[in-house]
């Protein structure tokens, strides 16, 4: 890779390196924390009320900002567990499934509603708790949560439409377990189409990040949601356990990793239960020589370093046209220097806290891999926070196909450098992982764009941009990467029988 | 003029467009109605499979890319293929104790199945795909996209009708396929390889293995390579749960589908189609 050696800095211009700190410095731009309320410990939300777990055990949560203790759930256990199972069956027999469609639709449009008028709350708390930038809790997750809500509300009384020729009806029971890189808008993703198609949830937030998955049960009872419809119990592996193999659920819906998703699968063999599996990816971002460079660098940017690289479907493999690598790689490394990488409350940062020491320690792991595996390495000069769990962005360059780091989900804001000259090449390296969740294309030739995106195994294709989400919009993976789709009318099949 | 011995059909399997014997030299008897012996089949191996699954991969690609109106005119001449060879098929099937009106009942059943899915192949994109109106400035839309390579155990009873719904549904929507034919009457399955073969349908889009479901089922359900798996008589729900801890290994798609009843309203619809497909969502920016 060339080294370029401007020295004279003009933000315009095409060659020279992006410099935004010697002209305006950024000044600490924290959002409050003064309007959210935390308390000491939160109980589990079962058929309507707010109850202690029966072993009475509880586990704490930290801030990954800064390292400290903010509040303690309970641990849910197998009588838990069976409780909240028996409240959703009671709901689901009993009333849910048999109220007036339009009614459940008006209660998924209410919940919306109250999370758009309680927006800078779950934005703050969801940063607090997982790390994330305020910035993409604040514009991205909590809007994407309330859209979600509204969309499939819309649903609830128009489901007929969906299905040509066969009649939806509702599957029972669903239990569901969510991931901690979007808490709020994975509680979302499986609450929103699961009550619209008239089935009642067990939802099981990730150990990490339940914190507005709780608030989100305060806002169920505010909203009137008829009691049992909708369970929260909280708790680690063990409780998701309970969930899945638990006798009188009908469905499960889980979102992870690839490996608790096989697992989640093989639990299930022999019985009737249905399941949809949203697991991990390893995306590839093509970039061909006549990209728009610098859209393309925006791009790679955003596809990496978005919510840390904790993102399924994040852009993690560079494979780029190798007439244009060094450019590309030179401009991205000046790009990285200007990321502000930093308290997730700070409404300047870009990047956030790594989610839980447990991440930390896998990602550098997958550092370490790489190096061993001969990769040379890049991160940003930027300084860290003494505190909390923070990695610096990073590329791994001179990696081959077959490295761990390539193969591999890291799920941290780590990028590895392919080249390709023909594009069957590209499409081949872009295939060639277990996974199939997300792929890039950049390029300004249209007709480039349907060949190489009807060529790429994966269920989403983001060309000319990346890591876009809307609730109109299939989401889900060949492959290991999961089984069924959530969004769009797509998602609607993943909580309904045909008959 | 002498009495003419007839010619007896060596029944082969299908992989890759040839018709190769076992390569483990191994054969079961399959025996008529009367309990005569008609022929000596192949007993097909792990190994069998595992280059027929190798076939159906380097077969995907192509047969994925092919445009809808092609895979349907093909299902098409499956099913012309398949009326000038009526006798044949009715002969197999009468042979296992179908009367003659049952044996024309089934083939007339099979050559509509396959124009029913000739038919679908150029119109499920178009009702189970969709234009989505995301809220920000993009072009958003979701087409439907084969599976992959699917591995399929054939209905034992309903030994022509059975696999071909199992079979043109999933070649209908790209997909190339490894199928185990009916294990106590496999006949009709060459017979019907022998149509395809004549069909422009390419090696190795369908292959047709026949043997013991005891043996091979374990390596349909763990094959690494395999992306789907589609199992048309209830297991043992001992085996039942074994297949699907296999399956889970790869994230294998289970597509369970226990019909007894092949002529019934619901053995045949286009989500027989979805079942092996995926949803493919393609993002655009719109703007000058």
């Amino acid at each position: 890779m060339s080294e370029t050696t401007e020295t004279t800095y003009k933000p315009t211009s095409p060659n020279s390196k992006l410099d935004f700190a010697s002209v305006w410095e950024y000044d600490p731009a924290p959002e409050s924390t003064d309007h959210v309320e935390v308390k000491e410990k939160y109980e589990l939300f079962i058929d309507g009320k707010f109850v202690k777990p029966s072993k009475g055990r509880y586990f704490s949560t930290t801030n990954p900002a800064t390292g400290k203790k903010l509040t303690e759930f309970a641990e849910a256990t197998q009588k838990d567990i069976d409780k909240a199972v028996k409240s959703a069956r009671k709901a689901f027999e009993g009333e849910w499934s048999e109220l007036a469609p339009k009614t459940r639709g008006k209660y998924l449009f209410r919940i919306a509603r109250m999370l758009q008028e309680r927006a800078r709350e779950f934005a703050v708390l969801e940063s607090m708790d997982g790390g994330k930038p305020i910035r993409e809790s604040r514009d991205v997750d909590i809007p994407l949560v309330a859209a979600h809500f509204f969309y499939y509300a819309g649903w609830a009384d128009k489901l007929e439409y969906a299905f040509p020729g066969k009649t939806p009806e509702p599957i029972g029971v669903c239990g569901q377990i969510i991931p901690w890189n979007f808490p709020l808008l994975m509680l979302a993703w499986k609450i929103a189409p699961a009550l619209a198609c008239g089935n009642t949830v067990v939802l099981k937030p990730a150990e990490t990040t339940s914190l507005t998955a709780m608030k989100f049960a305060e806002l169920v009872k505010d909203a009137g949601v008829p009691d049992g419809v909708i369970n929260i119990v909280t708790g680690a592996g063990q409780t998701g356990a309970e969930i899945v193999n638990h006798k009188d659920i009908d469905k499960i819906a889980f979102t992870g990793s690839t490996r608790v998703g096989k697992i989640i699968q093989q639990s299930l063999a022999g019985t009737d239960k249905r399941y949809s599996l949203e697991l991990g990816g390893k995306g590839a971002m093509i970039i061909f020589e006549d990209a728009p460079i610098d859209q393309a660098v925006e791009g790679i940017i955003n596809a990496i370093f978005f919510n840390q690289g904790h993102v399924c479907c994040a852009g993690s493999r560079l494979i780029v046209q190798e007439s244009v690598a060094d450019k590309v790689v030179q401009k991205l490394k000046d790009r990285m220097q200007t990321l502000v990488v930093g308290d997730p409350l700070d409404k300047n940062t870009d990047v956030g806290a790594i989610n839980s020491e447990n991440q930390f320690n896998t990602v550098n792991k997958y550092l370490e891999i790489g190096i061993n595996e001969g990769a040379d390495i890049y991160q940003c000069d930027c300084e860290l926070p003494a505190d909390g769990y923070f990695i610096r962005p990073t590329l791994l360059t001179n990696v081959s196909q077959s490295n761990r780091v390539v193969q591999e989900e890291i799920f941290g804001p780590v990028l590895t450098i392919q080249t390709f000259r023909t594009a069957d090449e590209a499409i081949t390296k872009a295939n060639n992982t277990p996974y199939g969740l997300a792929n890039g294309v950049w390029t300004d030739k249209g007709s480039k764009i349907f060949k190489i995106g009807s060529k790429l195994r994966s269920g989403v294709v983001w060309a000319n941009t990346y890591n876009k989400f809307d609730p109109t919009s299939p989401f889900g993976g060949y492959k290991e990467s999961g089984v069924g789709r959530e969004g769009g009318l797509q998602g609607l099949s993943a909580y309904v029988n045909l008959k | 003029m002498s009495e003419h011995l007839e010619i007896l059909k060596t029944y082969k399997m299908y992989i890759g467009g040839a018709f190769p014997r076992t390569e483990s030299g191994r054969f079961y008897k399959v025996f008529n109605n009367e309990d005569e012996l008609i022929a000596n089949a192949c007993l097909a191996s792990r190994k069998d499979f595992r280059n027929a699954v190798e076939s159906a991969r380097s077969a995907f690609s192509g047969w994925n890319g092919r445009n809808a109106y092609n895979r349907g005119q093909i299902l098409y001449r499956i099913a012309e293929m398949m009326e000038s060879r009526r006798n044949e098929f009715e002969k197999e099937l009468t042979a296992i104790g179908f009367t003659t009106n049952e044996a024309r009942a089934d083939v007339n059943a099979s050559i509509d199945r396959l124009i029913y899915y000739a038919g679908w192949t150029d119109k499920y994109q178009q009702v189970f795909g969709s234009v989505n109106p995301v809220a920000s400035s993009h072009f958003n839309f979701s087409l439907m996209d084969a599976t992959g390579v699917v591995a399929a155990f054939a209905p034992d009873a309903s030994p022509l009708l059975g696999l071909v719904s199992v079979v043109a549904p999933i070649i209908a929507g790209g997909n190339t396929c490894v199928v185990l034919a009916s294990e106590p009457y496999p006949l009709v399955s060459i017979t019907f390889a022998e149509v395809l073969n004549s069909s422009d349908v390419p090696g190795g889009v369908v292959n047709i293995l026949t043997g013991k479901k005891e043996e091979l089922a374990e390596h349909f359900a763990g094959h690494m390579d395999v992306n789907a798996l589609m199992i048309t008589d209830k297991p043992s729900s001992e085996l039942h749960k074994k297949l699907d801890e296999l399956a889970s290994e790869n994230v294998k798609r289970m597509v369970k589908k226990f019909i007894t009843d092949w002529y019934a309203k619901d053995a045949q619809d286009p989500y027989f189609i979805t079942d092996f497909q995926e949803t493919k969502t393609t993002w655009h920016p719109v703007g000058f």
